[in-house]
């Protein structure tokens, strides 16, 4: 079991004050707080293993390979990835998503061919998908969502009178609903049309045990930020002979094999997709907050923020001015999205920083999912392996403030 | 003063609760509609003009924050009767006298909104210059 109030020692943060209180932090989905051992690891890379990676014969930059290309195992490993050249480093998840809109969508999509996201998608997993679709003549449709915000399976059949399925673009915990997508189920029903599936991780990766192979995905894009890592680093995983057979995303420094006044040809995985310089001592971070995370316990992550969540929606079911979006507490992630009847999620948002309470409020970059649930915004509290019950309390105490004062 | 009545004074908590021009005008000679897209507020203006170009009536619908609405509210009753030359050369700094409270940048946009969406109703009716004084703040806007 875990044990969030040793490990919020970690986190210099916590020692702050807002607004003269400390701060209840529930706004990890965003981004995640940074533990000393990232911030140590990320410094002492700095201090004594620091030069460009690759290429240089000195000893300095044969220890930041090491460091660089470390991480990159660790993150393999962390995802039990069959090989680590299948882990290409990106800035974020939306890069991810990116690189493969562009190198695989572009080339390998048509008229008559359809493009299958989510209506939960974030932005990152929407727009590229949309985009790439209008560019190649492809048709964009939608798998809906339930009252519960859980996919409706079984609509997934009638999209094969539409065209070929060429591939399935979802997440794989929703960023506003919580909702844990069946991608095992998703993957079969992929597969089986010939079509490849492409899952967002970036709010699954910090907080449950991923397994490439498990989950039978195509690729997958997760970042460093929102599992107690840096920001400006994130990595695609995706299958190896996938990658290779793709055009390259990034073109420059680092992904050739051979440049020639004539031509170019490309470097093998994973450099093919790395041009210029990495976010070197980033990725570095990235690899000491996977053994951050490893060290704390996947599995007492997720049960513990279930925990939170279970407890911040039986909170909020006292409250019968509180709309509450989203699965019950055994199918959802941690975290909760709601509205507070009559006061807009900004003013909310506003009276609890107040009260020191860091909550979310806004569309969440899910302007579709936003106009299902016919609302403008939503509040939203996440949870992380820091977080505690008081700052539920802290939460439920400030939404009454709210509710006094504009409701 | 406390913090949250700085920001929510009685005036703000007023016009938002009871917003004064509240519903839109059918026929009007004048209207636009515009969000904030990062907080998805929404307001739209409809306008009747009388002799020379004056505001003889407005009304609006809209919904967003406290700021939003309120600052829409309170901007209806600062144009009635003015031209729309007059308002379409109004300064921001004119309706944020009347909001009267420190805004950060992400909360101006919010008490902005209405006044770009009427300058924008009256160019498209009369003619007159578009906001474009205000920068960055106004192009994140999305009037139509």
């Amino acid at each position: 079991m875990l044990d969030a109030h040793r490990l919020r020692a970690d986190f210099a943060v916590f020692d702050e004050l807002v607004n003269g209180k400390p701060v209840a932090f529930l706004d990890s989905a965003a981004s995640s707080q940074k533990p000393r051992q990232v911030l140590d690891a990320m410094r002492e890379f700095y201090e004594h293993s620091y030069a460009n990676v690759h290429r240089g014969v000195y000893q300095l930059a044969e220890r930041a390979t090491a460091g660089y290309e470390g991480a990159r195992q660790k993150i393999g490993t962390f995802i039990n990835a069959p090989e680590a050249r299948e882990v290409v480093f990106t800035r974020n998840a939306t890069e991810g998503i990116n690189l493969v809109a562009y190198a695989w969508g572009l080339v390998n999509l048509g008229p008559g061919d359809v493009v299958l996201v989510t209506e939960a998608e974030h932005h990152s997993n929407f727009v590229p998908w949309q985009y790439v679709a209008k560019r190649t003549g492809a048709d964009f449709r939608l798998i809906p969502l339930d009252e519960n915000g859980e996919l409706e399976l079984t609509a997934l059949d009638t999209f094969d009178g539409d065209g070929r399925v060429k591939v399935v673009a979802t997440t794989l915990v929703s960023n506003v609903l919580g909702t844990v997508n069946p991608i095992e189920h998703l993957s079969r029903w992929a597969h089986d049309r010939g079509a490849l599936i492409v899952v967002d991780a970036a709010q699954a990766a910090p907080h449950r045990r991923i397994d490439v192979q498990a989950l039978g995905c195509d690729f997958l894009a997760f970042c460093a930020h929102k599992m107690c890592g840096p920001s400006g680093a994130g990595a695609l995983w995706g299958r190896a002979e996938l990658l290779e057979a793709m055009e390259p995303f990034n073109l420059g420094g680092h992904m050739i094999r051979r440049v020639s006044f004539e031509e170019t040809t490309w470097g093998d995985l994973p450099h093919k997709f790395e041009a210029g310089t990495s976010p070197i001592a980033e990725a570095v971070g990235f690899g000491a907050a996977v053994d951050y995370l490893e060290a704390v316990g996947l599995e007492s992550i997720e049960q513990h923020e279930h925990q939170l969540v279970a407890y911040a929606l039986e909170r909020l079911a006292e409250l019968p001015w509180v709309d509450v979006y989203g699965p019950p507490a055994d199918r959802r992630a941690g975290l909760v999205s709601f509205n507070v009847e009559g006061v807009h999620p900004h003013d909310v948002a506003q009276v609890l920083d107040w009260e020191g309470v860091a909550i979310r409020a806004g569309h969440h970059c899910c302007q579709p999912l936003m106009r299902k649930l016919g609302v403008a915004a939503t509040n939203r509290a996440s949870f992380y392996l820091y977080s505690i019950p008081e700052e539920v309390d802290r939460l439920v105490d400030g939404l009454h403030k709210a509710k006094q004062s504009l409701g | 003063m406390s913090e949250f009545d700085q920001l929510y004074r009685e005036l703000i908590l007023d016009h938002y609760k009871n917003p004064r021009n509240h519903g839109l005008l059918d026929p009007a000679d004048a209207r636009a509609e515009g969000q904030n897209p990062l907080c998805g507020d929404e307001v739209t203006v409809s306008v009747r003009f009388g002799e020379g170009d004056t505001i003889d009536e407005i009304g609006f619908e809209g919904r967003g924050c406290a700021i939003s609405q309120a600052a829409t509210s309170m901007l209806t009753e600062l144009v009635q009767g003015r031209s729309a030359q007059e308002v379409a050369a109004m300064p921001k700094d004119e309706l944020l006298d009347q909001i009267g409270i420190p805004l950060t940048p992400v909360r101006l946009k919010c008490a902005i909104l209405g006044l770009g969406v009427l300058k924008l109703a009256l160019h498209k009716a009369k003619g007159t210059p578009l906001p474009e004084e205000w920068g960055t703040a106004a192009n994140e806007l999305k009037l139509a």
